[in-house]
């Protein structure tokens, strides 16, 4: 079979993964730099029988998706800073009624309007914490389209393993950029489909009744089953209580089933980090300049390495410790003023050693940019 | 089908206060319900946040119990999803109006087949008596303390001209008319729009002189008047009850469904 290649926007990479992955159902609202995706979603999914919804702001949106993903859709939206912030209360229905969802957040610059058509990667925070209360939560990243499709296809998939919202922190430029795709034949990444409770008609089923191994069947709402959901504390019928026990035990439940997976679901790539004694830590557009310094300055025999972050939340600790064991100094090199350094120092043995290469004027940092504050860190000037 | 087999009876006593007309609400959605012959399994009922909003946990339907004044967003991705399904949103007047007002306004300019009951008791009755878009202009509510400077919607009128294909009111006192309606409402291809008029005498009725549940019910049967009646054209101060709206305007669901054969290219 011939292979199919393109030549397309990071927007649309992630529209086409998201297909590829499953997605039956998308309601959005206009934001740059995000639209892209609602427009190839309003040509497309019609075309598969699916449903697309332009709603009237973003916080509908996010509520559509997840009511169309309570009855057995996969689902997402996409939006960007202002849109993110108006879909935290909803984010955090999906979290707390554990309904899978995907949001793609495309970054621009902020706060508030900010800058709509330059880049940042200042929602970092915003993706774990916007919402209110203590919870866990997904957050993946990309540098390319190839890689932006295969972590939208993750994202879907860890939506239905752990049964959580899964944000996609896309960026200006990523979203944009139009580069080489090559779109995996129909098998080439496995998808992971809803898991469906056994419990036949007739017969209790208790939505929030977790199996031995953690997870949560569901039962397509409308159908076979009749059950409660709702945003308050609630028990394994689905129904409100403000037992301490049974409130203790479900802030558990949805903080563990994401953090002590992870390992499972800490994605990145490395270059040339073994003999680095300056090891650079980046993601997203930032890592494409991370890793152009590297490999101009590999070829003149200076040893740096790059550690690019897929998976951002989890945090990946460990991942980033051991990575970072041998290094004499980190930069992280990133478009906010400094969200991932603050895990990272966290994270590494001599937080010390950690520092910041950042950019935060709505311009893509460049390699020079990089290179420069390497030199200050090494007490060579610029 | 008896109406008390649609009720989570494990789950009584429900949390409403003494004399509130939420209950009765209740009842005359049931026996609506009994009337039309519908499976329990074939209902969704989706619901936001306030004292309204805990209808959806004492039927024994589909139920969603969301977020403050988003329900009719869900319920619009649940009907998408499941066009076959009867899609059922109780709201109180500060869940579709104030906080919710724009998905309202929105889902009944697309005509999508959501039964919208709003249970108008002119205050936000959870939170202890805050005054809400219906309170009224001169009326009392915990922040309206000198008396509220803020005017009402007319509900019917603005969903009407939002575009709602059914549009009707009726009162906790007038339970029989109640039933009927909100019979016709869900039987109604379309976006439908009940508002019951629920006396609150907790949080609104004592702030507002208005007296015990008894004298509320008692004041909804001497101010308001049926539509077609003589006593609406000579009394033109009294609120008027019934059916409003009731039109074929083309469905969301049934018009997005026609638009995937034609993308499909089945038509």
């Amino acid at each position: 079979m011939s292979r199919q290649i393109e030549f397309v926007q990071g927007n649309v990479a992630c529209a086409k993964a998201a297909l590829y992955a499953g997605l039956e159902f998308f309601a959005g609202y206009p934001i740059t730099p995000s639209s892209e995706i609602a427009e190839y979603m309003a040509k497309r999914l019609p075309q598969n029988g699916g449903k697309f919804l332009q709603m009237e702001d973003e916080i509908a949106s996010i509520c559509a998706i997840i009511g169309a993903s309570l009855t057995g859709r996969k689902v997402m939206t996409a939006t960007s800073g202002p849109g993110f912030s108006l879909m935290q209360e909803a984010l955090g229905y999906a979290v707390m009624t554990e309904i899978p969802c995907v949001i793609a957040n495309v970054q621009r610059g902020g706060p508030s309007t900010g800058l709509p058509t330059h880049v940042s990667q200042g929602d970092v925070n915003q993706a774990r914490y916007g919402t209110h209360g203590e919870h866990a939560i997904v957050a993946l990243t990309a540098s390319t389209a190839q890689d932006i499709f295969t972590l939208t296809v993750d994202a879907f998939n860890f939506a239905e393993t752990y049964r959580t919202p899964v944000i996609l922190l896309l960026d200006e430029t990523t979203g944009h950029l139009r580069e080489r795709l090559e779109v995996p034949a129909a098998d080439g990444i496995a998808t992971v489909g809803r898991l469906k409770t056994t419990v036949s008609q007739g017969v209790d089923y208790h939505p929030y009744l977790p199996r031995e191994d953690g997870r949560l069947p569901m039962s397509d709402f409308g159908g076979a089953h009749r059950y409660n959901v709702t945003g308050l504390f609630h028990d394994m019928w689905g129904f409100p209580t403000e037992n301490p026990k049974i409130v203790y035990g479900l802030i558990r439940h949805l903080v563990d089933k994401i953090d002590h997976n992870a390992d499972q679901m800490a994605r990145w790539k490395e270059y040339y980090i073994d003999d680095a004694p300056t090891l650079l830590v980046s993601y997203g557009a930032a890592a494409r300049s991370a890793l152009h310094l590297v490999e101009n300055r590999r070829k003149r025999g200076e040893k740096l390495g790059l550690l690019e972050l897929q998976t951002l939340w989890p945090f990946p600790h460990e991942l980033v410790r051991e990575k970072c064991r041998h290094a004499l100094s980190i930069v992280v090199v990133e478009m906010n003023m400094g969200q991932v350094l603050q895990q990272v120092k966290l994270a590494v043995r001599q937080p010390e050693k950690a520092f910041l290469a950042n950019r935060i004027d709505g311009e893509l940092i460049t390699p020079t940019d990089i290179q420069n504050i390497i030199h200050v860190i090494q007490g060579k000037g610029v | 089908m008896s109406v008390r087999d649609y009720l989570r009876e494990r789950f009584f006593p429900h949390m409403w206060c003494p004399g509130c007309g939420h209950g009765t609400v209740l009842n005359a959605l049931l026996r609506a319900v009994e009337k039309l012959g519908l499976d329990k399994s074939e209902i969704v009922m989706v619901s936001g946040i306030g004292c309204s909003a805990r209808i959806s946990g004492y039927v024994d339907f589909h139920t969603m119990h969301t977020i403050h004044g988003r329900a009719l967003a869900f319920a619009t991705g649940i009907k998408m999803s499941r066009p076959e399904l009867s899609v059922l949103v109780p709201m109180g007047d500060g869940d579709a109006l104030a906080i919710g007002g724009n998905h309202f306004l929105h889902a009944a300019r697309r005509n999508i087949d959501l039964t919208a009951i709003i249970m108008n008791n002119r205050i936000y009755g959870m939170t202890g008596g805050q005054f809400s878009p219906l309170t009224g202009y001169g009326c009392f509510g915990t922040t309206a303390p000198y008396g509220s400077v803020d005017h009402s919607f007319d509900l019917v009128e603005l969903s009407t001209s939002a575009g709602a294909s059914f549009v009707a009111r009726s009162t906790t006192y007038h339970v029989i008319e109640l039933a009927g309606i909100i019979e016709k409402a869900i039987a109604h291809r379309g976006f439908s729009v009940v508002e019951v008029m629920s006396q609150c005498p907790t949080n609104f009725g004592r702030r507002n002189q208005a007296g015990s549940a008894v004298e509320m019910l008692e004041t909804y049967r001497k101010q308001t008047v049926p539509l077609d009646s003589e006593a609406a054209q000579t009394s033109p101060e009294k609120i008027r009850r019934g059916v409003f709206v009731e039109k074929k305007r083309p469905e969301y669901t049934e018009a997005y469904e026609e638009m995937i054969r034609s993308a499909t290219g089945e038509s």
